[in-house]
């Protein structure tokens, strides 16, 4: 049966009908070989827009539709659902990108901008003539996640988790929970004690009967997909394997000490911020005048983001000290005092008589060690003059750096870091604490720094993400995956090896197959196989193929 | 299991519902106004990775819409709240659109002929609407709906256009306000923030000098779809401007307007500004008189760094105390003091941009009441232990999330957002196991 392609043109407001000549476009798409119907909307995403698609679907007896808009990350998933809503297959459905590869990139070439739409829609009708409908395979969550990292945000999610009602595991590397705020004194903004908020904490989740712990112990295989992973850790009494349906990852970050900078561990009256932090814990703090440096390696060629953290916390610890009668300077660059609690820090901080004084990154302060003190000499923009302060203490407030084995775990759980090496989420803004493979989560500083607050919210955020599917029970996966022709297939295993995702392995005669659930579509094995045995579902070489040589004609 | 009620339909209350309405939860989201999308949708693009806003939030707009497990109540308020944790009595009072909502398709007939105008809040008061208006293009639900205050029919008892022009009949006149009662296990407020409104400094001529805009009719301005298409026409002369300072902690960080805090995200949507502008147009000028730049968030210093070194984006640290108008061209003059060299200096711009304190939901006071729930000083809602129970208000079953309890930017709203999501689901899962 010759199909009946629908093709929904989008104005786009006039993100696209300014720059393409939209109606001409309508009326070329009608003559393209097996289009049964076209036609314009202001915007097709809009709920008038989907309508419109489900009516000329029925109107019109479409089998397949085309939407030529914006870009598929954002919008195919809605079209695919309008397409369903109206009884076709989601997989019968095509998009072509006139806006952000056509429209936006030729603003001042409208002549060439139509010319190129009608090239990108005549690609995607070739291959919508030779699109095949596909189920998703359904699988079933196991109710059970892990998480990795004890700290404050991994007990939080975990204790969010299991009072959803699923069980959770968490994996420690040390020999107790707790992280980083076990060396902590006081927390701000409020100036709680670290203690009191960690003591109760760790009591819950230790008593909680969903709630596992395993301390002293680590990651050290992860196999499956969301619903169904397998995990390997490595505890005092051997390989222990679970079996979780999501997994959160908590890990935390470290603090950097600078060895070499500003006299860090040459002299020992030069300290960082949390070994500061210790010394107040312990009540050893004997130095009546002190010097800090904000950005001590940070915000840097070598790390180029700020901490976000370490300017509170200084003026947290300035606060702590002066209200034991010391004198302390703040050496900034810019006060990362953001915020409504932390302004109020800030503003008593200054009424309390701390001393802030802005330097330049260029004209970073000069310490000289004598006898009697540290010697700071600082230029100072905001009073055009360089202040000499000799301090009987240096604090230097250093960045948090991530964990030493982020690598080795981002490997592991094959999920991405940023260029500063902290996990990166799956979309900065609308997805900020989940990772692009399914059902695995991050949250507090193994995402990027972050205060306790705000620790905790993404940690409950997680502990949310990470129990949709599993309240679900059931969760479908993509069709857009591979397919090994097992008379094809000559078993070399290349596939095997070049697959990112592990989604391939060797069956008991010898030859490759898919893992559905865990083969993300990439392609690269299809793209490999010497004997072409491998098809990609959705994207087959004579979809390809049909779309490639559309590209060559003439309109 | 008994539905959650979502209070404010921004991205804190839409990714709210859609986290619960996900895992099987009925979701009803009440939202003030004719559409749910909050100042995001408003926005051109968001720092730091220069998204299309509307075009990253329309998705999760309509996938609202769409959800079998989300009823969305706009132009609705919150009226009461009665009961505890696990089974509240609410009452959302709906006012009438004058639309019947089953009939319109949002075809636009009835504003294209109806003959009254007035700004539009959309387009930040750059644009205008009808007294009969779809609230924007992508808005959810597209259902028009009449501003009784400045309709003929309301007003003065003629015209009648709409009805005569719709083609579906949809226009109803008789439209009373309806209040539903709803018996929820949780509430969660995200009811956002809203912009001070700068005409209060008198040296900088907001309000006075046309030329004079603040940072969110910038995002207006520099959106292709908004009032100019895009085009950097100031409003005194329609001159497409090359030369713009943008003066930032505006209301903020100062004892004077009585919002002494940091708004958190200016410094950075400033930079946003800037790079949009040299993107237009490269050989433009811009200039940010800033006090501290605050980079504090995931790639803010990167993205800085590349708005100076790769854009040419000029930062000045100061603080303006004067901006002065030519009274013929209407272009503008910035005074300022110059630290470093100790002197009064002064730079021509063809606009200046305002970045003003987001400053606390003028309902809140209304609906902290209802809800039971305290506020803070300014007037943001209060959490009261923000480092172990960032999203809870005290009253047990009660959540805010967003910029509500204080300025903040989408991804951090995103995330507390589920953060309330999970605490909902702990109510909902502790009240089947009857404790
Ligand atoms: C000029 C400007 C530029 C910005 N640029 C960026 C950027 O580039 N990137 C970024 O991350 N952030 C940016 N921000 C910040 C961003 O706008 C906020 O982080 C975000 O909008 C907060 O979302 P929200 O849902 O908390 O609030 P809102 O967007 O304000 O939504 C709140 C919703 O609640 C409704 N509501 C209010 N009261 C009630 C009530 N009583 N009952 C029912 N409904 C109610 C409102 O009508 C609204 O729809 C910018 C802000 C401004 C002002
Ligand atoms: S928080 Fe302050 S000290 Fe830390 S990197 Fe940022 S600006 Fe520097
Ligand atoms: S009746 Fe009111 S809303 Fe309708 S067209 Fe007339 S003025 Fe406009
Ligand atoms: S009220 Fe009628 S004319 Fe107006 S948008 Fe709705 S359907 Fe169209
Ligand atoms: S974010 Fe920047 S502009 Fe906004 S109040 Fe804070 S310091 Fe001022």
């Amino acid at each position: 049966m010759a199909p009946r392609i629908g093709v929904f043109i989008c104005r786009c407001g006039i993100n696209i009908a300014a720059y393409v000549d939209v109606p001409k476009v309508v009326e070329y798409a009608k003559t393209l070989p097996g289009v049964a119907y076209a036609e314009e909307n202001m915007y097709t995403c809009s709920s008038d827009g989907l309508n419109k698609i489900k009516e000329a679907i029925k109107k019109h007896n479409l089998d397949r539709v085309v939407v030529a808009s914006c870009t598929p990350r954002t919008h195919e998933p809605l079209f695919q659902a309008t397409c369903e809503e109206a009884g076709v297959n989601k997989y019968l459905f095509e998009m072509a990108n006139i806006r952000d590869q056509c429209s936006w990139v030729h603003m001042r070439e409208p002549e060439k901008a139509t010319k190129k739409a009608k090239d990108l829609i005549r690609m995607a009708v070739a291959k919508a003539a030779l699109l095949e409908p596909d189920d998703e395979p359904e699988i079933d969550v196991i109710p059970s996640t892990l998480v990795i990292g004890g700290g404050v945000s991994g007990m939080r999610a975990a204790l969010s988790v299991a009072d959803q009602g699923f069980d959770v595991t968490i994996v420690e590397k040390e020999p107790a929970l707790g992280g980083k705020l076990r060396g902590f004194d006081s927390l701000f903004p409020h100036k709680q004690k670290a203690s009191e908020v960690l003591e109760p904490l760790i009591e819950k989740v230790t008593t909680h009967p969903r709630i596992r712990v395993l301390t002293e112990s680590r990651l050290k295989s992860v196999y499956g997909f969301i619903g169904n992973f397998d995990i390997g850790v490595e505890t005092g009494k051997g390989v222990e394997t679970l079996k979780v349906g999501t997994i959160i990852v908590a890990v935390g970050a470290e603090v950097l000490k600078p060895r070499g900078l500003y006299l860090y561990g040459e002299d020992p009256r030069v300290v960082t911020q949390s070994e500061l932090e210790q010394l107040l814990h312990t009540g050893s703090v004997n130095a009546e005048k002190i010097v800090m440096i904000q950005c001590s390696g940070s915000r840097s060629a070598e790390r180029p983001y700020c901490s976000r953290i370490c300017c509170n916390e200084a003026v947290k610890n300035a606060l702590n000290v002066t209200e034991k009668g010391k004198e302390v300077y703040i050496l900034y660059r810019d006060l990362q005092t953001y915020g409504i609690h932390y302004s109020r820090l800030e503003q008593e901080a200054k009424r309390k008589g701390i001393r802030f004084l802005k330097y330049q990154a260029d004209k970073p302060p000069t310490i000289t060690a004598e006898p009697n003190g540290l010697k700071v000499s600082v230029y100072s923009p905001t009073v055009n003059e360089t202040v000499e302060v000799t301090a009987n203490m240096l604090v230097l407030s250093t960045p948090l750096v991530p964990v030493s084995d982020a690598k080795e775990l981002s490997q592991m759980l094959k999920v991405p870091l940023d260029s500063n090496g902290f996990f990166m989420e799956a979309h900065v803004k609308l997805r900020p604490i989940d990772f692009a493979t399914d059902g695995i989560f991050v949250c507090g500083t193994a995402h990027s720094p972050k205060d306790i607050g705000e620790s905790v919210a993404q940690a409950l955020g997680v502990a949310s993400r990470a129990s949709i599917p599993m309240a679900k029970k059931r969760v479908r996966t993509a069709a857009i995956m591979s397919q090994v022709d097992q008379t094809r297939c000559s078993g070399c295993g290349t596939c095997i090896d070049v697959c990112p995702y592990n989604a391939l392995r060797k069956n008991e005669k010898g030859l490759a197959e898919t893992i559905a659930a865990v083969c993300k579509g990439c392609g690269v094995c299809g793209a490999t196989c010497p004997e072409k045995a491998i098809t990609m579902h959705h994207f087959t070489d004579e979809q390809i193929q049909a779309q490639g040589l559309a590209a060559l004609e003439e309109d | 299991m008994k539905p959650v009620l979502v209070i404010g339909g921004g991205i804190a209350g839409i990714q709210a519902s859609l986290d619960l309405a996900d895992r099987g939860t009925k979701v009803h989201l009440v939202e003030r106004t004719p559409s749910i999308g909050g100042v995001m949708a408003q926005l051109d693009k968001t720092f730091p990775t220069m998204d299309c806003s509307i075009c990253i939030l329309a998705p999760k707009m309509i996938e609202c819409y769409r959800h079998p497990n989300i009823t969305i109540h706009t132009q609705s308020e919150v009226v009461g709240l009665e009961g505890s944790v696990g089974d509240f009595n609410v009452k959302v009072l709906e006012h009438p659109r004058s639309v019947d909502s089953a009939k319109c398709t949002g075809c636009g007939l009835c504003s294209e002929k109806c003959p009254v105008k007035k700004p539009s809040t959309f387009q930040a008061g750059l644009g205008q609407r009808k007294a009969i208006y779809l609230a924007f293009p992508q808005a959810v639900p597209l259902i028009a709906t009449i501003d009784r205050e400045a309709c003929l029919w309301f007003t003065k008892g003629v015209c009648r256009t709409c009805e005569k022009v719709c083609p579906s009949k949809a226009v109803d006149y008789e439209q009373k306000e309806n209040v539903v009662e709803l018996n929820v296990s949780s509430v969660i407020a995200a009811t956002g923030f809203e912009q001070y409104n700068p005409k209060d400094i008198g040296e900088y001529g907001y309000g006075r000098y046309k030329n004079v805009l603040t940072a969110l009719e910038f995002e207006r301005l520099v959106c292709a779809s908004g009032p100019t298409g895009g085009v950097l026409n100031r409003p005194s002369d329609g001159k497409v401007s090359h030369n713009i300072v943008f003066i930032q902690c505006v209301g903020s960080r100062t004892q004077t307007t009585g919002y002494p805090y940091c708004s958190s995200s200016c410094c950075m949507y400033a930079t946003k500004e800037a790079v949009l502008i040299k993107e237009h147009e490269p050989s433009s000028h811009v200039t940010i008189f800033y006090m501290d730049l605050k980079t504090f968030g995931k790639g803010f210093q990167g993205f800085v760094d590349r708005a100076q070194s790769h854009w040419g984006v000029n930062y000045i640290r100061g603080r303006p105390g004067e901006i002065r108008e030519d009274p013929v061209t209407k272009s503008l003059t910035i005074l300022y003091e110059n630290t470093e060299v100790g002197k009064v200096e002064r730079v021509d711009a063809d606009m200046v941009v305002l970045c003003t304190a987001a400053v606390p939901h003028r309902d809140n006071g209304k609906l902290a009441a209802v809800l039971g729930v305290p506020l803070d000083g300014y007037g943001f809602f209060e959490v009261g232990d923000p480092v172990s129970a960032p999203v809870e208000t005290g009253k047990p079953g009660v959540y805010v999330c967003g910029s509500c309890h204080g300025p903040r930017d989408i991804p951090e709203s995103v995330a507390e957002a589920s953060a309330t999501a999970a605490k909902a689901a702990e109510d909902a899962a502790r009240a089947e196991v009857g404790q």
